[in-house]
C-alpha cells in the first residue's frame, strides 16, 4: 500500500487533524518535517482517547515520510506516549523527591484505595487511569499531580476527593 | 524590590499581557538594538560584563557563549531556549513562562540577533501546558507588535519563533538530547566535539540557553551591564531565581542577589514547618550533593561557595528535609530516577544507574548486605566521567553525597533492616 493510500483510508486522519500537523511542520525550516514527529503524535493520541495503536504510529510516518522505524522510536522514548489504553482521566502523580517529603505516599494510597487500582491500570468504567509520573516542576505546590492539561497542586486527600468527583 | 530582573514587575496585574510588560520598558531594548543596529560585539562585551551565566545548571558564561557563534559563516543558525525545566526540586522557569513570558521573547530576539539566527525555537517540556499557553500567546502578541516575523521593525532583521513541546525524558534538558529531540528523534545526547555552537540543530551553528538566562537579557542590557553584575558577588553575577521546596513552611520561587545568605532564603520561605529541625539541604536540585542543615546555614548562594562546600549551585533548586527524613529513602527515590531517566546510550550510566537503584532499593527494604556501601562508591564511581552527558554524573554525585554525610544511616539499616530512631517520616 502506497503511503498515499494509508493517508487516506484512515478516519482518524481528518481534515483538521491534519491541518493540526500541518501547523505544526509549518514550524520547522522545508524538508525537516521529521521535527513534527512529536506534535503529531500528540495530536492523534488525544484524537484516539490518550493513546497510540500501531496503526497511527504507522500512519503518522506515513503521512511525514518516515519509516515506521523513527516514529516508534520517538513514540516509545518519551513517556508522555501511551501504548495502551487510558482512563478518561489519566491521573499523573508525581513522586519524586519534594512531592515524596510531602507526603505523596499518602496520595497515591488514597488513589489506590478510592478507585480499586494501582499505577498502570485503568479503573473499570474507563474513568480513570493511574500513573506514576517523575518530577513536573511544581515543588512549591507538592504533592502535586497533573491530569490532562491540568496541575492540581497542595494535595491532601480531602482535595483528591472533591477534584475526582468533578472530573466527568 | 531593587535587586530583582526577572520578577522586577511583578507587582504589575497581568505581567503576560504585551501592553502591561511595555508600559515599563518592555521591548525597548530590543527596538534600540534593531533600530540602531548596535553592533553584536558591543552586546557579547556586554554580556560579558554582567558576569551572567547560565542559569540551567552548569554555569557556563552566556556572553562567551554566544561569542563562539561565528556570524559570517554561510548557512543558517538556530538560537534555542531550554525550558524543559525537569532538574528534581526546580520549579522557576515555569513562573518565567507563566508571569513573565515577554521578558523570554524579547530575551530570545536579542540573542538571535547577535547570532544572526532567523528561527528561534523555545523548547518547552510537555507537561507544562499553561505555561505553553501563556508563552504563546506571547508570541503572537509581539508578532501582532511587529517584533517577530520578517523585517522586524523595518530593519532588515528577520525572525520567526516558535515553540516545541517535550513529550517527557529529563534527559532532553541536556542540550544536544534536546536538539535531537527539537530534530524529531528521541532524546539521546550526543558526543561533544563538535560543540553546537559549530554543529548543532540541523547541523547548523546554534546556541543553547536557559530561560532565566535569556529572561534576564533585556534588563541588563537596559539598565546596564555592570548595575546587574554589581546585584551579585565575584563570580556570580546578579541576581538568581532559587526554587526552594520541601519541608519549609512558604515554599515558592524568590529571586536575590547572588550570595545571599542561605539563612536569608530559609527565612524568607518561613523557616521550617511545624516547628521540625533542619536536618539537610539540596542546594542545587536532586543531582547535586546533599549538605548537612547546619553547615547550609553558615553558606552564601552562589556558584562558589556552595562548590565549595562539596556540592553545586546548579538551577538553584533547594529542597530542605527535617529531622525525620530518612536518607536512605531519599536516595532510594533519587536512584529509581536516574535510573529510569537514563537514555540507555552509555554503558556505565544504563547499567551503573540500575545497580545503583537496586543496591539503595534493598537497603531501604531490610534486605542490605554488608558490602553494599563499598559497594555503592564502587559503582558511582564507574560511572562519573565515563558517559557522553552529565546525567551519569547526575546520578552517582548525590550517592556520593549522602555517604559522605549520612553513612550511619545507611550501615544502621544494613545491620537493624530499619530506620535509625526519628527517622523514617
Amino acid at each position: 500500500m502506497s503511503a498515499l493510500e494509508i493517508k487516506n483510508r484512515n478516519e482518524l486522519f481528518t481534515p483538521e487533524i491534519r491541518a493540526e500537523i500541518d501547523h505544526e511542520i509549518a514550524k520547522y525550516p522545508e524538508g525537516e518535517s521529521q521535527s513534527a514527529a512529536m506534535a503529531a503524535l500528540r495530536i492523534v493520541q488525544d484524537a484516539n482517547g490518550g493513546w497510540l495503536t500501531q496503526e497511527s504510529m504507522d500512519e503518522v510516518a506515513a503521512y511525514l515520510d518516515l519509516p515506521p522505524i523513527a516514529i516508534y522510536e520517538v513514540a516509545t522514548f518519551y513517556s508522555m506516549y501511551e501504548h495502551k489504553p487510558v482512563g478518561r482521566n489519566k491521573l499523573c502523580v508525581c513522586t519524586n523527591i519534594s512531592c515524596m517529603i510531602n507526603n505523596s505516599d499518602q496520595i497515591v494510597e488514597h488513589l489506590n484505595n478510592r478507585l480499586g487500582i494501582k499505577f498502570g491500570e485503568v479503573t473499570e468504567d474507563g474513568r480513570y487511569s493511574l500513573k506514576e509520573v517523575e518530577c513536573l516542576g511544581a515543588c512549591g505546590g507538592a504533592p502535586m499531580m497533573q491530569v490532562g492539561r491540568k496541575y492540581y497542586e497542595n494535595l491532601t486527600p480531602e482535595r483528591l476527593d472533591s477534584i475526582l468527583d468533578e472530573l466527568e | 524590590m531593587a535587586n530583582e530582573v526577572i520578577f522586577k514587575n511583578r507587582d504589575l496585574d497581568n505581567l503576560w499581557d504585551i501592553e502591561q510588560y511595555r508600559s515599563r520598558g518592555g521591548y525597548e531594548i530590543l527596538t534600540r538594538i534593531l533600530t540602531e543596529k548596535t553592533p553584536p560585539a558591543e552586546i557579547i562585551d556586554g554580556m560579558k560584563t554582567s558576569g551572567l551565566r547560565g542559569r540551567g545548571g552548569a554555569g557556563f558564561p552566556t556572553g562567551l557563549k554566544w561569542s563562539f557563534i561565528n556570524r559570517s559563516a554561510p548557512g543558517d543558525k538556530y538560537l534555542v531556549c531550554n525550558s524543559d525545566e525537569g532538574e528534581p526540586g526546580t520549579f522557576k522557569d515555569r513562573d518565567i513562562l507563566r508571569y513573565n513570558p515577554h521578558a523570554l521573547v524579547e530575551g530570545m530576539l536579542i540573542a538571535s540577533y547577535v547570532i544572526d539566527a532567523h528561527r528561534a525555537y523555545n523548547y518547552i517540556r510537555g507537561e507544562f501546558w499553561e505555561p505553553y499557553e501563556r508563552f504563546q500567546n506571547a508570541i503572537d502578541q509581539a508578532r501582532a507588535a511587529g517584533f517577530v516575523g520578517k523585517n522586524i521593525l523595518g530593519s532588515g532583521f528577520d525572525c520567526e519563533l516558535n515553540v516545541h513541546l517535550g513529550g517527557g525524558a529529563y534527559v532532553c534538558g541536556e542540550e544536544t538530547a534536546l536538539l535531537e529531540s527539537i530534530e524529531g528523534k528521541k532524546g539521546q545526547p550526543r558526543y561533544k566535539p563538535p560543540f553546537p555552537a559549530h554543529v548543532g540543530l540541523y547541523g547548523c551553528p546554534t546556541v543553547i540557553n536557559n530561560t532565566e538566562t535569556l529572561a534576564s537579557v533585556p534588563t541588563i542590557l537596559r539598565e546596564g551591564a555592570e548595575r546587574f553584575r554589581d546585584i551579585g558577588v565575584e563570580n556570580s553575577g546578579g541576581s538568581k531565581l532559587f526554587s526552594i521546596s520541601g519541608h519549609v513552611k512558604n515554599p515558592g520561587v524568590f529571586e536575590l542577589p547572588m550570595g545571599t545568605p542561605f539563612s536569608e532564603l530559609f527565612e524568607l520561605a518561613g523557616g521550617m514547618r511545624d516547628g521540625s529541625k533542619i536536618k539537610a539541604v539540596i542546594p542545587g536540585g536532586s543531582s547535586s550533593p546533599v549538605i548537612p542543615g547546619e553547615i547550609m546555614m553558615d553558606l552564601t548562594m552562589d556558584y562558589d561557595a556552595i562548590a565549595k562546600a562539596g556540592s553545586m549551585l546548579g538551577s538553584g533548586a533547594v529542597i530542605v528535609m527535617d529531622e525525620s527524613t530518612c536518607m536512605v529513602k531519599v536516595l532510594d527515590r533519587m536512584g529509581y530516577f536516574y535510573h529510569e531517566e537514563s537514555c540507555g546510550q552509555c554503558t556505565p550510566c544504563r547499567e551503573g544507574t540500575g545497580w545503583l537503584y537496586r543496591i539503595v532499593h534493598r537497603i531501604e527494604n531490610g534486605q542490605g548486605r554488608p558490602e553494599d556501601i563499598d559497594l555503592l562508591m564502587d559503582v558511582q564511581n564507574r560511572i562519573r566521567g565515563k558517559t557522553i552527558c552529565a546525567l551519569g554524573d547526575a546520578a552517582a554525585m548525590p550517592v556520593a553525597g549522602m555517604l559522605r554525610y549520612y553513612q550511619d544511616e545507611f550501615q544502621y539499616h544494613i545491620d537493624h533492616k530499619k530506620c535509625m530512631a526519628g527517622t523514617g517520616a
